[in-house]
């Protein structure tokens, strides 16, 4: 934690972090927990949800626009509110934190940036405004394909299941291996 | 192969072959995909899948080629300069993993029609055949590919390729729907691991190429954002690679899919997933950096060692052969894993070389047992009495490549053992080399029992067939295990071609060999 931020500044400084680690860590348990196959997959997607959500998060930078290029004479340069989202990577605030108290002056919380290698205002900014960064947004689009195409995998396969077994539950599903195991051997 | 030949072999092909074969080692393969399930009838789309597939290997062996005769190759895609733009990065490392891959992607496929139309309903041939060469696509594409996120892309496309390869068993044996369900939860849960991490590398570097983020991340491993980054990397490559406590997914999926599946899979998918945890440790992570030492010798090698012996005792236990194979798999994998915490470049190099030669045998093995399944329906290790004397071809492959695995001299397996033994002589690891030789025991009394039932019992009644008392499988599916079983004694007397990039690979990840 940098000195001179309270915590609560801290944590509205990483709210969007601390929202990630719960909604993780509720869809991994959901997975280990549940015996019920369904059950299993939505708690898949909230863990993957989790990190959809991490990778929109350190894209953001306080103040910054939309990543969409208009010509310089258009563009409004960035005003920064005390309203402007909060993000921050503390890792990344060491370095980055001289760059953005210049981007956002009337920001009081420095611990905002995702820009993340320390740069000067010239790498930041294009034709002076200065924008989100765009990789991360779509990294995450790739991400949310590929989870979309495991979770109709994995529900093609519980109605296979059904099919086959007549039962999504796994403790049923063992209790019926364990049948045609010794049904095998006899 | 020697330069000569390797040069005159490259200036046969036209140019835009050499150029951009790195690229359609990938993009041919991922196309054809789609083709194969348009052409709607098993044996065509078949037919077609082995076309690519032998086109690939030969692809593979292109850029072998040179490989040899440049050293590493960079091809960018669209011209764009690496750090902004995707870049695939071929050198020795992952020309080991291509030339697995395509060679074994193309022998499993050869091998597999006859098995096919017998386990796979026709309807869902076609289906099949597209699936295996996404699969196939996928595989090459982590291998081949500099861009760490494109590692997750294709790790993912060929993971959900697999996921159906695997429940296309669902016919034979319904226990591979649960089989590749588990699969699926823990294959996810795993590149879940690995995309956070990337993602937080990306937070402290800002770059995605491998070779970058190696450079920005050169001397910052007291970071805690590089440090959580590592841990979810290995973790998640770990589930992939079943490292040993995350391994609980292959076996079902190795026992219970299709015959062709199994063979591919044991040769290829968990060898690309230890290929990337190579790469990220060593290439990415460098070596060297304060975490990464301890890491090695304290999580990893027992690790190593706990599957070298625990799951070598559990395949002792097994009744149904093809789990039995799947457990050895995982012990198999932990000689790897050994070679890669030893930490030397002698260790990662007899890690690689172990690798290969493990694609080898276990490859010849699954071929072997599923022609037994073909023909008589064999399936638990009981019912294998008797095979020597009818089917004595299948068999004598079966032994050669089981001779392999438990490490005997005039074998290929023989070689990776003896240089794990001796890199970890080097370091003064002599609990190292008491496991591995537990293992090798307990690995010669897995495999003497399937030898026993094969050649000391008699074959049970209604075996004999006709005057000859042999039914061997059908020519196509006996040539490709032929050749795998031939290059199980090959690589022993010529270890040229696997060491000569092992250790290149070795040198280039470790500079120098100083631990």
């Amino acid at each position: 934690m940098e000195s001179g931020i309270s915590f609560w500044q801290y944590l509205a400084g990483h709210f969007n972090y601390i929202v990630v680690i719960i909604l993780m860590m509720t869809g991994l348990y959901i997975v280990i927990a549940t015996g019920n196959m369904v059950k299993k997959l939505v708690g898949l997607g909230v863990f993957q949800t989790a990190v959809f959500q991490l990778y929109i998060t350190m894209g953001k930078v306080a103040g910054g626009q939309p990543p969409i290029l208009e010509s310089a004479h258009e563009s409004a340069p960035p005003e920064a509110s005390a309203a402007a989202v909060e993000h921050g990577a503390s890792q990344a605030v060491e370095q980055a934190s001289a760059a953005m108290a210049n981007a956002a002056p009337h920001t009081e919380i420095v611990a905002q940036a995702s820009v993340s290698i320390a740069q000067n205002m010239d790498d930041v900014l294009v034709n002076g405004v200065l924008y989100s960064n765009p990789l991360p947004h779509v990294l995450i689009l790739t991400a949310i394909v590929v989870g979309v195409a495991t979770l109709a995998v994995g529900l093609a396969l519980v109605v296979r299941i059904r099919e086959a077994y007549g039962t999504i539950e796994e403790d049923e599903l063992q209790e019926a291996h364990y049948q045609q195991a010794k049904g095998a051997s006899t | 192969m020697s330069l000569a030949f390797a040069s005159d072999f490259l200036a046969v092909l036209p140019a835009w072959v050499l150029a951009h074969a790195a690229a359609l080692l990938v993009v041919t393969p991922l196309l054809s995909g789609p083709i194969a399930l348009v052409l709607s009838r098993g044996r065509l789309a078949w037919g077609w899948s082995v076309g690519i597939s032998i086109i690939t290997f030969a692809l593979a062996l292109v850029l072998l080629a040179q490989v040899q005769a440049h050293g590493s190759i960079m091809y960018a895609f669209g011209n764009w300069a690496p750090p902004l733009g995707i870049a695939y990065n071929v050198d020795a490392l992952n020309m080991l993993v291509l030339l697995i891959v395509a060679g074994m992607g193309a022998l499993s496929l050869i091998y597999g029609l006859p098995s096919v139309q017998k386990e796979i309903a026709p309807k869902d041939q076609a289906p099949f055949f597209a699936a295996y060469m996404l699969c196939l696509a996928g595989l090459m594409g982590v291998a081949i590919t500099g861009d760490a996120f494109n590692v997750f892309v294709f790790l993912e496309i060929s993971s959900i390729s697999t996921y159906i390869l695997v429940a296309m068993g669902g016919g034979k044996d319904r226990r591979a729907l649960t089989a590749s369900f588990n699969y699926l939860i823990l294959g996810t849960i795993g590149a879940t691991f690995f995309v956070i991490g990337i993602g937080l590398v990306y937070m402290a570097t800002g770059t995605l190429n491998m070779a970058d983020i190696a450079t920005q991340l050169h001397g910052r491993g007291d970071d805690r954002v590089v440090r959580a980054a590592f841990a979810f990397i290995i973790i998640g490559l770990g589930l992939k690679t079943a490292m040993f406590p995350l391994h609980t997914w292959l076996p079902g999926a190795y026992a219970y899919s299709p015959t062709v599946v199994g063979t591919f899979l044991a040769s290829t998918a968990t060898k690309v997933a230890f290929y990337a945890m190579v790469r990220f440790i060593f290439g990415v992570f460098s070596a060297g950096e304060p975490f990464d030492g301890a890491l090695l010798e304290l999580v990893l090698a027992p690790m190593a060692i706990a599957a070298m012996i625990i799951c070598s005792v559990q395949a002792l236990y097994q009744t149904d052969i093809r789990k039995l194979l799947a457990y050895s798999s995982v012990a198999q994998l932990g000689y790897m894993l050994l070679g890669l915490s030893i930490g030397t470049a002698a260790g990662l190099s007899a890690g690689l070389l172990h690798m290969f030669n493990h694609a080898l045998m276990k490859g010849a093995l699954f071929m072997a047992v599923g022609i037994f399944a073909l023909t008589y329906g064999v399936r638990k290790v009981q019912d294998m009495a008797g095979l020597g004397k009818t089917m004595p071809i299948t068999a004598a492959a079966f032994t050669v490549s089981g001779l392999s695995l438990i490490g005997m001299p005039l074998f290929a397996g023989f070689w990776g053992k003896y240089f794990l033994i001796m890199a970890a002589l080097e370091r003064g690891w002599w609990w190292a080399i008491v496991a591995l030789l537990i293992s090798s025991v307990l690995a010669i009394f897995y495999v003497g029992r399937m030898m026993e039932m094969m050649y000391l019992r008699p074959p049970p009644k209604g075996r004999r067939l006709k005057k000859t008392g042999m039914a061997e499988a059908p020519l196509l599916a006996l040539i490709p295990l032929l050749i795998v079983a031939l290059g199980n004694v090959w690589f022993f007397f010529d270890t040229s071609l696997p060491k000569g990039l092992a250790d290149t690979a070795a040198q280039m990840l470790l500079g120098g060999g100083a631990p």
